[in-house]
């Protein structure tokens, strides 16, 4: 594998990740428990859509194929998605939608605060750049963590529910391939062992403050780095790359 | 000769064009009219949210995809800053939203039709919001002060809506000839539920004739229309599409097009509950409302556990 082919796969990873993510954010729309809810988790969709567009258009230039972003969004198949497989989790309940956003918020941070540091100059600009929305990110879905986990006695049952069936799903955030190896090596990409000590503490204290358990030992699944995905992502592009999928030679 | 009752001072101060603030005094039918009608307007931006939000997931380019989730966003906002106004006149949200849940509140009949394809979502945003846009520039002027601000934030997000609408009709229109066909077909369902936007022709407009004396609006349902249609087809013609309505005709007297009126029978069965929508909207409505319950409780529930432990340290 050529630095090039890595840097596409990796930017792939990382949009494909945002992108699903939104995806699933954005069903919220419209539907929130209550207005200012509503408002702030479309937000929260928006930050990441456009994270996602960026991230694309950058792999379709490292690819240099001649494909757009929407080429790669609207055109690839699931088993050529590499999007970490939390982000394809249904959204349940506003509990388990908080969470999940919570768990991704967290890596995030540590994550694009890594990323920042990066050699490669334009995926060190878009780390920048989502740090400081991230930041506001995990501000409010651990702040609702916290209500949640001390709030009632359904809202603690709902939040620990999701979060017991989520940890599993966290694993692959930190897994890495000969893609990582690669680009380490060159100062691009994030080492993520790293990454995951300060993600536990972190995470650990917020459960904490949430009067919330932290799984131990669970059993983690894997499979995204090599495109294998749980059954609903296919449903998700099927949704998502409907029309262009539909009307092949039209552009919108 | 100086005013003397409360009534004349309010009277004077629409006479010299003055804004109405909550703390004045107003007559009683003055502040339901505008809680009636800055409430309709708030639902009006909530439900709007289903349709557009309807094409989220769907929309065919990542560029158009964030316009719409950020459209879609603004018509929240919107919602909020008319619920907040609202509440100026002494009327709780809890309350506002109870009345939309229970049918009792009316909102825009126009979002009781259903977002069937790509292009509905070109022509709600050229159209709907277009249409919006004649209402909305009139209520920036309206009597009472916290109305009219909202109006002016508002109608500066809608008109950039009516941009990124007639953009999307745009890529249509000149696009493969299968989606020209689309964008034909969507202007065709929503031409005339959009003439309705401006509601009843004049002579049987039970509300006007007050609104227009205490100045919240300040055009006719029929003047409005008018205006809307002079717009709005050479837009239609430049997109390369025909308006659906044979009657269209330039009228050189009145410097303004002839058309048919719409199907005012259609509209007041859509508004009386039977649009193709209408049912759905609620009960979406009222869904995530009741979905949300628990959030808003647990919400509670910290802030008061939050509240004790610091009044007792």
């Amino acid at each position: 594998m050529t630095t090039q082919e890595a840097l596409f796969q990796y930017a792939l990873r990382l949009g494909d990740t945002n992108l699903i993510l939104g995806q699933r954010l954005s069903e919220w729309t419209g539907h929130g428990p209550f207005l200012e809810e509503d408002l702030a988790l479309t937000n929260i969709a928006l930050d990441i859509t456009g994270t996602a567009k960026s991230l694309l258009e950058y792999a379709a230039q490292v690819e240099g194929k001649g494909r757009t972003e929407d080429d790669l969004a609207y055109l690839r198949n699931d088993r050529q998605y590499l999007n970490a497989q939390i982000t394809e989790q249904p959204n349940g309940d506003y509990a388990k939608t908080i969470v999940r956003q919570a768990m991704i918020d967290c890596f995030d941070l540590y994550f694009y605060t890594e990323l920042a540091k990066s050699k490669d100059e334009t995926l060190s600009g878009i780390a920048q750049k989502s740090i400081k929305e991230v930041t506001y990110h995990l501000r409010h879905t651990t702040s609702w963590l916290i209500r949640f986990g001390d709030g009632t006695e359904d809202s603690h049952n709902r939040a620990q529910t999701a979060v017991n069936e989520l940890w599993a799903y966290t694993g692959e955030m930190f897994e890495m391939n000969e893609v990582d190896a690669i680009l380490i090596k060159e100062g691009i990409a994030v080492d993520l062992p790293a990454v995951k000590l300060k993600w536990e503490k972190h995470m650990s204290d917020v459960l904490e403050k949430a009067t919330l358990v932290k799984p131990e030992n669970v059993f983690m699944h894997t499979g995204s780095r090599k495109g294998i995905h749980t059954e609903h992502l296919a449903f998700i592009l099927a949704e998502m790359q409907a029309l262009p999928r539909m009307y092949p030679d039209a552009k919108w | 000769m100086e005013p003397t009752t409360f009534e004349d001072v309010f009277e004077g101060k629409l006479a010299k064009n003055e804004m109405i603030e909550p703390k004045d005094w107003m007559p009683e039918n003055y502040r339901k009219h505008l809680i009636r009608q800055i409430s309709q307007h708030a639902h009006s931006e909530i439900v709007g949210m289903l349709p557009e939000g309807n094409w989220i997931t769907r929309a065919p380019s990542l560029r158009s995809k964030i316009v719409l989730l950020a459209k879609v966003q603004d018509e929240g906002g919107h919602g909020l800053y008319l619920y907040t106004a609202a509440e100026t006149l002494g009327i709780s949200r809890d309350e506002l939203l109870n009345n939309l849940h229970t049918g009792k509140a009316k909102y825009s009949s126009i979002f009781n039709y259903p977002t069937l394809t790509w292009a509905d979502i070109g022509a709600v945003g050229w159209l709907v919001d277009g249409a919006a846009i004649m209402n909305q520039v009139m209520l920036q002027r309206s009597s009472y002060g916290p109305y009219s601000r909202a109006m002016v934030r508002i109608c500066k997000e809608e008109s950039f809506h009516q941009r990124q609408g007639f953009e999307v009709m745009t890529h249509l229109s000149f696009g493969t000839p299968e989606q020209k066909a689309m964008a034909q077909d969507a202007l065709n369902r929503w031409w005339y539920p959009t003439m309705m936007m401006f509601g009843p022709p004049d002579a049987e407009s039970p509300n006007s004739e007050n609104a227009i004396k205490w100045r919240i609006k300040r055009e006719t349902n029929d003047q409005l229309r008018q205006k809307f249609v002079n717009q709005t087809v050479p837009q239609v013609e430049y997109l390369g599409l025909t308006v659906p309505d044979e009657n269209l005709k330039w009228n050189e007297t009145k410097k303004g097009y002839d058309f048919s009126e719409p199907n005012w029978v259609e509209f007041k069965n859509v508004i009386s509950g039977n649009g193709p929508c209408n049912k759905e909207r609620l009960a979406s409505r009222n869904k995530s409302h009741k979905d949300g319950e628990w959030v808003r409780a647990a919400a509670q529930a910290y802030a008061t556990k939050q509240k004790e432990v610091y009044e007792a340290a």
